[in-house]
């Protein structure tokens, strides 16, 4: 397994990938509280980035949605934990389980009929607001008053219940950051992976050289959401509270698909240095906006939306690739 | 519930429903020629709307008159951002035409943010509470005018489209743009017209919004997505569909304002939109698709 992980990764990039690692691992030692804080949020839209990036940058299905699967799995575990006291550790599964089928009624819906591009990257966007809709007249977690878990159990490390310190959750997100990036790259590399770069090349040649492109693209998206669901876990006991308007919100699917975009999709490293890059512009323009006195509210997304602009106008692709070229580290271009 | 009571709350939704209609129609414009959506609708209405309620707020001038000088000026905005922004994206992957036009959309929110502050900004007129009495109906006069304006302005759009040479011009590069480009049309310009034509739309739409509802910078998220809804379910590209969706979504969201709750009615719009999703992807009016 690790052969096919590492297989035809240059030299370069393996010290690269090696020297990375060892930062992200020895960080919390050295980093302040405020800095584990930036780079563990780096972290989630790196591993949430991935899971998208499988159905958009491999698959090639355009969702626009991925907030609706964040929130169903940060809302099933929590409703689960605080009601019914079951641990998270188990929760994950039942949150997974959800967002698959939710997915999966989107598919049914979306590929039965044929809808595609826009309109499909439309649909998901329904779903999401339906939901976060429905979530704000859902009574049971909390409805628009939101909905919170209990505080408690900071110092000592709790991993069934996700209970603990920040380095806690700050390893547990590594761990799922590394755990994704090694799945969608064994994915990738596997028939299904290669089944899925001819349906993103070519729909109607895969269909008619025999490919069953319902049936992949189904598991996609299946897969897509039920990664994405374990992110929304993660952020549920991470922040303990939860609004319909922030978790389900359109921002929250705008966020994760920022990362990919700019890193450059259909890359192995793209959604990770791309979130690097969001994760520190975001915090660079806070406190440069702080140190200026500015009190304007908007005036830190102004700048952030104009640096969107300039990337996506002269940077098509996406940063990565340009960013490997100019280190030595090129590869096969569309390589995953 | 009486029966007058829903019934004038219906009319309230349809005549609502054709000023988003109106501004719908220029969604459709731009995504049936440029193939293009616009993910930035929503938001140029709130600045149109703004426009109007700056105009009226130095001049004192009724938004209704307004139009001209908006729609003109949403028009010149539409054209630059086509030729200058837009245009190399057309034939770029969908995703980054997404992302471009949501850095417009939150370049304008954050910029209208900084200049005019999150207040909501409403435009009362000497007539704003008038009404008509119909019978037993009660119909107000601003959702009327707003309403007829808006109709006569779909309607002369779709008579630009059908008589003039540049309509029948922009036609053709919906058709069949190679053949469009072979008989020597100049696409760019086209769709640089077609892009402020849309913008067009949204400036006369924003004007006639501001006299129903109050403007914030933080509406356009919400206008677009309603924009979206209204195209879908009447079937993008088609101007009659965006007239039949606004009016449709209009109704319905009134009506369920009063039957479920206020906060609930964009979910019967949401669900609406699965549903023609569902059934019927090219919409209610729209051409089937090959």
């Amino acid at each position: 397994m690790i052969a096919t992980i590492l297989d035809d990764l240059p030299l370069r990039e393996r010290i690269a990938l090696a020297v990375l690692l060892a930062f992200l691992v020895a960080l919390p030692s050295v980093a302040s509280d405020y800095w584990l804080s930036v780079v563990l949020i780096i972290l989630y839209f790196a591993y949430v980035g991935q899971a998208w990036n499988l159905m958009m940058g491999i698959a090639g299905q355009l969702s626009l949605g991925h907030a609706l699967y964040v929130g169903l799995g940060a809302y099933t575990a929590a409703a689960l934990y605080v009601h019914f006291q079951l641990p998270p550790a188990i929760g994950l599964f039942v949150s997974m389980l959800i967002a698959a089928g939710a997915a999966t009624v989107i598919g049914l819906l979306a590929f039965r009929f044929g809808i595609g591009g826009v309109y499909f990257a439309l649909l998901t966007i329904a779903f999401a607001e339906f939901t976060r809709l429905a979530f704000s007249h859902f009574e049971w977690v909390g409805a628009m008053a939101g909905f919170f878990l209990p505080v408690e159990n900071r110092a000592e490390s709790d991993l069934i219940n996700l209970r603990g310190s920040p380095v806690m959750f700050y390893y547990v997100i590594l761990t799922l950051g590394v755990a994704a990036a090694v799945l969608v790259r064994l994915l990738a590399a596997s028939r299904l992976g290669y089944y899925w770069l001819a349906i993103r090349e070519d729909q109607e040649a895969a269909q008619a050289s025999g490919v069953n492109t319902f049936a992949y693209k189904m598991i996609a998206v299946t897969i897509s959401a039920a990664m994405t669901a374990l992110g929304g876990v993660f952020l549920a006991f991470y922040y303990n509270n939860l609004f319909p308007s922030d978790i389900f919100g359109i921002h929250r699917s705008i966020e994760i698909i920022l990362a990919p975009i700019i890193g450059g999709l259909g890359t192995f490293f793209g959604p990770v240095f791309g979130a690097f890059v969001l994760g520190l512009l975001g915090e660079g323009l806070t406190s440069a906006v702080e140190q200026t006195g500015i009190q304007t509210a908007g005036v830190k997304q102004l700048v952030y939306a104009l640096v969107l602009l300039v990337i996506i106008k002269f940077v098509p692709g996406g940063l990565w690739p340009r960013v490997a070229r100019s280190m030595g580290l090129g590869r096969r271009r569309d390589e995953p | 519930m009486s029966f007058e009571f829903v019934a004038n709350v219906a009319i309230g939704g349809l005549l609502t429903g054709l000023v988003y209609a109106l501004m719908a129609l220029g969604l459709s414009v731009i995504f049936g020629v440029i193939r293009v959506v616009n993910f930035a609708h929503g938001e140029m209405a709130v600045l149109a709307m703004f426009a109007a309620f700056l105009l009226h707020q130095a001049t004192g001038l009724d938004p209704v008159y307004a139009i001209p000088a908006v729609a003109a000026g949403l028009f010149v905005v539409g054209y630059l951002m086509q030729r200058h922004l837009v245009a190399p994206f057309v034939t770029r992957p969908e995703h980054e035409q997404f992302i471009l036009l949501l850095a417009v959309a939150v370049l304008t929110t954050n910029g209208l943010l900084i200049v005019f502050g999150p207040e909501a900004r409403g435009v009362i007129l000497d007539y704003s509470f008038d009404s008509y009495a119909i019978g037993p109906l009660i119909i107000d006069k601003t959702k009327a005018i707003a309403a007829v304006t808006a109709f006569l302005a779909a309607m002369g759009l779709l008579l630009f489209f059908r008589y003039t040479r540049t309509g029948k011009a922009i036609r053709a590069c919906a058709d069949n743009l190679t053949g469009a480009q072979v008989v020597g049309m100049n696409v760019q310009r086209l769709y640089a017209l077609t892009f402020g034509l849309g913008l067009a739309c949204v400036g006369v739409a924003g004007c006639l919004l501001i006299l129903i509802v109050e403007a914030t910078p933080v509406l356009g998220p919400e206008l677009t997505l309603l924009a979206f809804i209204i195209v879908i379910v009447g079937g993008l590209g088609s101007l009659a569909g965006a007239l039949f969706g606004g009016v449709l979504i209009g109704m319905s969201e009134a009506l369920a304002g009063i039957v479920v709750s206020p906060s609930m009615k964009s979910m019967v719009s949401f669900a609406l939109l699965i549903v023609v999703l569902a059934v019927r992807p090219e919409g209610l009016l729209g051409k089937r698709r090959a």
